[in-house]
């Protein structure tokens, strides 16, 4: 920890601007989303990560296309993060032919390749053993390449997230293990099914570096992901970061929440990250409000785009269902 | 040297067992291939070249970053695998014996099955995983189970079982270079037992039966261990007078189809054996897609023999009675022979 802090890496005023874009993509993309099922265009499983948009944002900064992102259910917000194009991923939402799976995995498995978003998967806990096998394949084609394995705190109870932190530090691969703790799992209280109080103790376990970062500060999150991404790139191996944090919209899309209580809710939205930062840019004289707005107002183009390109899309075609269970055709 | 008729061409043939044909096969592919990897626990020399030797000799020779001894982490093996998959390598992961398959089920079907489709195509999982099992050694409930009908069932991902070493060597070679994942399970004594393998074999395809004997009274279909079981019956059989073809299945998903339906088309009647449980088995989808397709021309009713509801025991004297053994093939198939 000492060595992050007296070496802390700062973002400039570039960076500070394009962790920013990245928040508020996630956060327009999101309130988009959440509007779009609310009037009943889209019928999906909805995970909202309205609450984390620093964490993936922080981090993505510090990545290059072909590093690689092994994500979750609550992972949109970490694809926007990575600049996945907006149309494919409204198309996927929507169940359409142009989605970036064609419609056949949903808004809990996207797939895009392209800007590194390699597996999103429904099973808690599953990122963490794939993205090592991402991270063995760096290591073997001799790349610079680093994969981030997001998850969350719950997934941190899973037998194959201490299997997949004991390889991967067995076999120093290049991998950052990113927990978005945002205190609940499903409706289960963090101290309610976790036995340490802060789950970045666990990487002393596995004998790798781990460092609890305050989730809402992108600052801090950059400060320390840059040290992890560098240790991965140097060929020392993997850490873990806890990136503390709170999800406000509840578990799933249309969740009660009555797992919170009124004041902790009130208490996070005061500690919004998104509005706090903003204020920070045009503080620290990064960036007008005007400059601010006019961003903000091309993002939202660019989702609005998106949803009507998704909704004129065609549905896949049932022949579908014979392709891609291998890589021929399955006869009718 | 073997010839089978006088007019075939001189095939030069080594005896060898399953287990020196598998090494051959992945000596041979790690050689051709340098993107073909191996992974599990004790599989590098260091560790003595896993559990039966079949990987003895391959960390000296390619190097341990690409045979990888792993801790005992099921989940974590298939894990990696995976994501080498995708990150364009062929990996081939052992999980010790098939019931250690149960600990990394998620990996293997919820993800390396199902990861191409889910992304619409775009995720290649060419991955193999090694995997032993079989009755027959009294190691009892947790180390000897066949759970090929839990992978059937599962979109996605090949199940091979071979037979002979000549099979293994070649089914080994397509397997390693599928662009999909294919687990293939070592069945018992199939590793042990020499047999004739030509020298140079080449890839098998998967997804085809081998008609290992022709005959006209019943077919009899079976794979992996449980057929030196059934080419005892089939012996017997013979001198009994009845006339049984022979097919060894090698691939259970997706199971050749054609091949079953022609024979037991030809002969009339089908009966098929394996160490599986009986209860929802494969022989269970295989009578059922032989009787929709020729029904009314069969003479009897397809038979099934398999093991019987229980977890594999441990005294010999159940073992072998929880083996299908040769007397019950014979009166089963002197049975549905007498049908019509
Ligand atoms: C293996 C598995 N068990 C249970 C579930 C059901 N489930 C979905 S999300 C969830 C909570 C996960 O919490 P956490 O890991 O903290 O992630 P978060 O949703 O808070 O981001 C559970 C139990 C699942 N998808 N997979």
């Amino acid at each position: 920890m000492s060595e992050i802090l007296e070496n802390r890496a700062t973002p400039d005023a570039k960076t500070q601007l394009d962790i920013y874009r990245r928040m508020i993509r996630i956060e327009r993309n999101d309130d988009a989303t959440r509007t779009q099922i609310r009037r009943g265009r889209i019928t999906a499983p909805y995970y909202s990560a309205r609450g984390q948009e620093c964490i993936p944002s922080a981090i993505s900064v510090l990545l290059n296309n072909d590093d690689k992102i092994c994500t979750i259910y609550r992972g949109i917000h970490d694809m926007v993060a990575k600049d996945m194009p907006l149309r494919p991923l409204w198309a996927e939402i929507c169940g359409r032919v142009d989605g970036t799976c064609k419609g056949k995995g949903g808004p809990m498995h996207l797939t895009h390749p392209e800007t590194g978003v390699m597996v999103t998967t429904g099973i808690v806990g599953s990122s963490m053993p794939i993205a090592n096998g991402f991270g063995w394949a760096a290591l073997l084609d001799g790349t610079k390449q680093v994969t981030v394995a997001y998850f969350g705190d719950g997934a941190s109870n899973i037998g194959a997230f201490h299997e997949a932190l004991n390889l991967a530090s067995v076999w120093k691969l290049p991998v950052i293990f990113v927990c978005q703790n945002n205190g609940f799992a499903e409706h289960t209280r963090y101290e309610n099914g976790t036995s340490v109080d802060q789950i970045s103790k666990r990487a002393i376990g596995y004998g790798m570096p781990g460092y609890t970062v305050d989730g809402n500060d992108p600052v801090d999150v950059y400060a320390h992901a840059h040290a992890a991404i560098a240790r991965a790139r140097a060929g020392e191996g993997p850490t873990l970061l806890e990136c503390k944090t709170f999800r406000f919209m509840g578990h799933v899309f249309g969740d009660a929440d009555g797992y919170m209580t009124k004041e902790e809710k009130a208490e996070a939205m005061a500690k919004d990250p998104l509005p706090i930062y903003r204020q920070k840019l045009i503080d620290d004289g990064i960036a007008t409000a005007e400059e601010l707005d006019a961003l903000t107002a091309k993002i939202e183009a660019e989702v609005n785009d998106a949803i009507e390109f998704a909704m004129a899309c065609e549905y896949p075609s049932d022949d579908e269902l014979r392709r891609d269970v291998f890589a021929e055709e399955i006869p009718a | 040297m073997s010839t089978d008729t006088l007019d075939a061409p001189v095939v030069e043939t080594v005896k060898m067992n399953g287990l020196q044909a598998i090494n051959a096969a992945l000596m041979e592919a790690m050689e051709a291939d340098p993107k073909v990897l191996v992974l599990g626990e004790d599989i590098a020399d260091n560790e003595g070249g896993g559990v039966v030797g079949v990987t003895r000799g391959l960390s000296t020779k390619f190097g341990t970053m690409r045979v990888r001894s792993t801790p005992i982490s099921e989940q974590a093996i298939i894990g990696a695998a995976i994501g080498a998959a995708m990150g364009g390598y062929k990996p081939v992961a052992e999980i010790m014996l098939m019931n250690f398959t149960t600990v990394a089920m998620d990996m293997i079907v919820n993800h390396a099955a199902k990861l191409r489709f889910m992304s619409g195509g775009q995720s290649q999982v060419p991955m193999v995983i090694r995997t032993l099992t079989g009755a027959g050694n009294q190691t009892a409930g947790q180390h000897a189970d066949f759970y090929e009908a839990w992978f059937c069932h599962t979109a996605g991902i090949k199940v091979v079982i071979p037979w002979t070493p000549a099979d293994f060597k070649g089914l080994y070679l397509s397997a390693i270079q599928d662009p999909d994942p294919v687990i293939i399970v070592e069945s018992g004594k199939t590793l042990f037992v020499p047999m004739d393998v030509p020298v140079g074999q080449g890839p098998i395809p998967l997804g085809k039966a081998n008609v290992v004997a022709p005959g006209s009274d019943i077919t009899i279909v079976s794979y992996g261990q449980m057929m030196f079981t059934v080419m005892q019956a089939y012996e017997e059989l013979t001198k009994a007078g009845v006339s049984v073809e022979v097919v060894d299945l090698r691939t259970i998903s997706p199971w050749d189809k054609e091949t079953v339906l022609a024979s037991a088309g030809k002969t009339g009647r089908l009966l098929v054996v394996h160490e599986a449980g009986r209860n929802f088995g494969p022989g269970a989808e295989i009578a059922a897609t032989v009787q929709e397709a020729l029904f009314g021309k069969l003479k009897a009713p397809v038979g099934r023999l398999g093991a019987p509801y229980c977890s594999v025991p441990f005294a010999k004297k159940l073992e072998d009675a929880f083996l299908v053994q040769p007397p019950e093939i014979i009166a089963e198939a002197q049975r549905l022979v007498a049908m019509g």
